[in-house]
């Protein structure tokens, strides 16, 4: 049976500039009911009809999850990305309709933590705004320490600050502030889980330092969604389905395969839940995985692979789609 | 009828040097040599920051190797009951970072593990290496009194008299076997009793 | 027009009957002549008028009469009923769930009404009218778990979702088919199924889990289990097996139709989304040989079943000690023809 989220009618009811580069957006239902509740660190996939273009973004939801009766986003804006978030920050305005999907969570507390230690850098404070109101309201014990360029581009840091005071700890790059890390991670009691969400550097740095000062990996939590890079243009057959199909340079093979008419399942189109996994049948050339979901040992094989951020270069790719 | 190895019966490995910065060994009796073959493959001043807790048992054995690889501190308990307010104590005031150790016998390795868990501990996290005795700690089913040292096959529990079929099925909250009634359906059947664990 | 709840015991005098209707509509679930373990799961979907499936949390004539023996049991034992600390958010989310879909199914015997996080609860067939505040324990008589599930048929487990595994955190099992929450708890999915034979070789643990931990909100999944009871009895814990165990030896070709009843668990599995838990209702239909055979079609076709039982699984389920005498006495109905496709009678 195929597996993926029920998808949800909303109609954007407030579009609100955080800073130079973040804003919010608001969703309602289009029915006026209640949105499905959901849990801290939880994300939906937007659906964005660019003319003949449809692209798929997962967010995170910042909102509390006590309060059903919208969803809000923060979207920064990547002037030299695929597009989506532009389209977000020029398209998307009050009374838009859009499509959803249901909340689906691949960051979710581990709720037997005697205390959460939060480290978020620049847009990756979004899972943590949900996850704090959560832990707030039943008197959890947790620990937010935010990295941000300046104090302007620090999103939502004041409303943090206001809200849980000296439990949140701000460093501004601008001014050298720096974590010190090692004497954080060693200080913390027994019973700890970190959690990280930021840049791809950010996370590699936590989670190793993590690792040498004896965090033993199931307590160390992150969330990397990778956007899918460009690259060059290249030819792919899809056995099941009989078709052979182009995925283009700003194109992910994964949204290259939809265009074509299949559809495998997917929920977090960044490389992380797993479910668009496809085998390869054949191979001539070189795979560029970009996921955080098969093995090292997969990755080598090239039996596997991604369409949702991996790419290929080379004579010819088949696969089990 | 003995009951077939099964996926919740624990595996224990053999004890490796962690990442951390402090580093707590518990063992019992021969767990002790798991220590000291680990203690070769350790970097040097490993055991600075290290602390064991021995129960040698009564043959006594094992104190003098143990001492030789100067641990920050070593501690000799008669018993497992004697450590326990002492090892609650150490995880209570721990930090993340600290590595947990356990050798010996599968009564002491679970104990010493229902006490890591109730402090936060993963399980994965914890390194086990089984050493000496195969005797079981049983938990009975139907009156939930645990029975120590079960050695045989079936086995009478200590506390209600049942004949109990020992399982594989192993709990970590319990640190026990299961045992289950193996003549329920017919009380005037009584298998002979097999030393299988010794 | 709502339920007629009978009055009957699942334990000393075994007063327990299914009434016509009930019968036609027990979930038999065998669609084929032979049975084997499968990863036999599909979306939890509204099946057809008068079904069992035709509400996603049924309740049924024996609704009642179920929640009384619950009662009797956690009296008895009350490690039937346990939640692990950090498990309590997950059962708020299951008295959410459970209230809305019995209120949904069947109003006339259960009404929620909610405004903000103050709930008034009526249960009439209990005679229960509650109001509290959601997300509040210290307003409900019980912890939400144990609350909701003292009113709701069938077992009830919680499992959490850590480091890609399931683990068995939280439950109310007082009629569970001869497993042990006290003892399984805090166990992760492929520890709980341990004791069960062949499913483990041939990797169905691993693909179920996989199945399992990737549930969304909003799109539960079912399968059916089975196993048989001597006696129409609830509750056949280990913890009891000594005193319903020696019920296996009674069974003689004279009473076969009376005591020896099918015993089948519609599973279910939800996506709970506070905890982000997943909650596995294990809901139990029990049917007496001499009903069920009312229908021929599941006469021969569970003659044929019990037959050519793999002698593992028949071990596992109990069965050995009375399959010779029960396989005799449904031989005697199985004239030989073929049975039609599908799970339904005739």
């Amino acid at each position: 049976m195929s597996t993926g989220t029920t998808k949800l009618d909303v109609v954007v009811s407030d579009v609100v500039p955080v800073n130079d580069l973040v804003t919010r957006f608001h969703f309602r239902r289009r029915d006026g009911g209640l949105l499905p509740t959901f849990s801290g660190g939880a994300h939906v996939v937007v659906e964005m009809r660019d003319s003949d273009r449809t692209r798929l973004n997962p967010y995170s939801l910042m909102g509390s999850p006590l309060d059903t009766r919208e969803y809000t986003i923060s979207v920064r804006r990547d002037d030299v990305g695929r597009g989506g978030s532009l389209f977000m920050h020029r398209q998307v305005k009050p009374g838009l309709e859009m499509v959803i999907s249901y909340p689906v969570n691949l960051f979710s507390l581990d709720l037997r933590a005697k205390k959460h230690l939060m480290l978020a850098g620049g847009i990756g404070i979004t899972p943590f705004m949900a996850q704090t109101s959560q832990l707030a309201a039943a008197g959890g014990n947790f620990e937010l320490h935010y990295t941000c360029r300046t104090a302007s581009l620090g999103t939502y840091a004041d409303v943090l600050q206001q809200r849980y005071g000296n439990r949140v700890h701000l460093y501004h790059d601008d001014r050298e502030q720096r974590i010190d890390l090692d004497r954080l991670l060693s200080s913390q009691p027994l019973g700890t889980h970190l959690y990280v969400c930021g840049p791809a550097g950010m996370i590699n740095w936590v989670r190793h330092r993590a690792a040498a000062l004896g965090w033993p990996s199931e307590t160390v939590h992150f969330e990397h969604f990778a956007a899918p890079q460009p690259g060059a243009p290249f030819d792919v057959t899809l056995a099941v389905s009989g078709k052979t199909i182009r995925v283009g340079e700003q194109q992910s093979l994964l949204e290259a395969m939809e265009a074509a008419g299949v559809d495998p399942p997917y929920l977090c189109r960044g490389g992380v839940c797993g479910q668009c996994e496809t085998n390869v049948i054949s191979s001539d050339g070189k795979f560029i995985h970009n996921d955080h979901w098969l093995s090292e040992e997969d990755h080598r094989s090239g039996c596997k692979i991604m369409p949702c951020v991996s790419r290929f270069e080379g004579k010819s790719l088949v696969l089990e789609r | 009828m003995a009951a077939k190895t099964i996926i919740s019966r624990p595996i224990y490995g053999t004890l490796s040097p962690q990442p951390g910065k402090h580093h707590l060994f518990v063992a019992d009796a021969e767990g002790a040599l798991a220590i000291i073959d680990m203690a070769g493959k350790a970097p040097p001043g490993f055991f600075d920051g290290a602390e064991i807790d021995f129960i040698p048992g009564p043959e006594g054995k094992h104190i003098a190797a143990l001492e030789a690889l100067r641990p920050a501190q070593l501690h000799i308990a008669p018993s497992f009951a004697s450590l326990l307010p002492r090892l609650k104590q150490t995880l209570t005031n721990a930090h993340m970072g600290l590595r947990l150790y356990l050798a010996g016998t599968e009564g002491l390795i679970g104990q010493a593990m229902q006490v890591a868990l109730e402090a936060g501990m993963d399980h994965t996290s914890i390194q086990t290496e089984h050493r000496g005795s195969l005797a079981r700690r049983m938990q009975c089913v139907h009156c939930k009194g645990i029975t120590e040292n079960v050695t045989t096959q079936p086995a009478l529990c200590a506390h209600c008299g049942l004949l109990l079929l020992v399982r594989d099925h192993y709990s970590r909250r319990l640190a026990a076997f299961q045992g289950v009634c193996i003549n329920a359906e017919d009380r005037s059947e009584i298998p002979p009793m097999e030393e299988a664990f010794p | 027009m709502g339920i007629t709840f009978r009055k009957e015991t699942f334990r000393d005098d075994y007063t327990f009957r299914n009434s016509p209707e009930h019968i036609r509509r027990f979930p038999f679930p065998f669609n084929e002549d032979a049975y084997m373990y499968t990863v036999n799961i599909e979306p939890h979907v509204v099946g057809p008028k008068g079904s069992v499936l035709e509400n996603l949390i049924d309740v049924d004539e024996h609704y009642v009469a179920e929640m009384q023996d619950r009662a009797l049991v956690l009296a008895e034992d009350p490690l039937r009923c346990q939640s692990l600390p950090h498990m309590t958010l997950a059962g708020w989310d299951l008295l959410e769930l459970l209230m809305e879909q019995q209120a949904l199914g069947y109003p006339e015997h259960f009404t929620l009404e909610r405004d903000g996080d103050r709930w008034r609860w009526i249960n009439r067939p209990l005679g229960i009218d509650d109001t509290f505040t959601f997300g509040d324990t210290s307003t409900l008589p019980y912890g939400p778990m144990e609350y909701i599930t003292r009113q709701s048929q069938g077992d009830f487990c919680i499992l959490d979702q850590r480091d890609g595994n399931l683990w068995m955190d939280a439950g109310m099992v007082t009629t569970q088919a001869d497993w042990s929450l006290d003892f399984d708890i805090g166990m992760n999915f492929f520890e709980w199924h341990a004791p069960v034979p062949l499913a483990h070789e041939k990797g169905i643990f691993t693909r179920a889990l996989k199945f399992l931990t990737n549930i969304q909100q909003g799109k539960p999944a079912r399968r059916l289990n089975w196993t048989m009871t001597i006696n129409p009895r609830l509750d056949t814990s280990p913890e009891n097996y000594h005193k319903w165990g020696p019920d296996r030896a009674t069974v003689t070709p004279e009473n076969v139709g009376q005591k020896v009843h099918l015993r089948v668990e519609l599973q279910s599995f939800w996506r709970l989304p506070r905890s982000n838990a997943i909650v596995f209702p294990i809901r139990c239909y029990l049917i007496k040989m001499d009903e069920l055979v009312t229908q021929p079609k599941w006469a021969r076709r569970l003659h044929r079943v019990i037959r050519d039982l793999p002698e593992e699984l028949a071990t596992y389920k109990g069965l050995t000690r009375y399959r010779p005498t029960l396989v005799e006495w449904l031989s005697r109905l199985d004239d030989g023809s073929p049975t039609s496709p599908g799970f339904g009678p005739d």
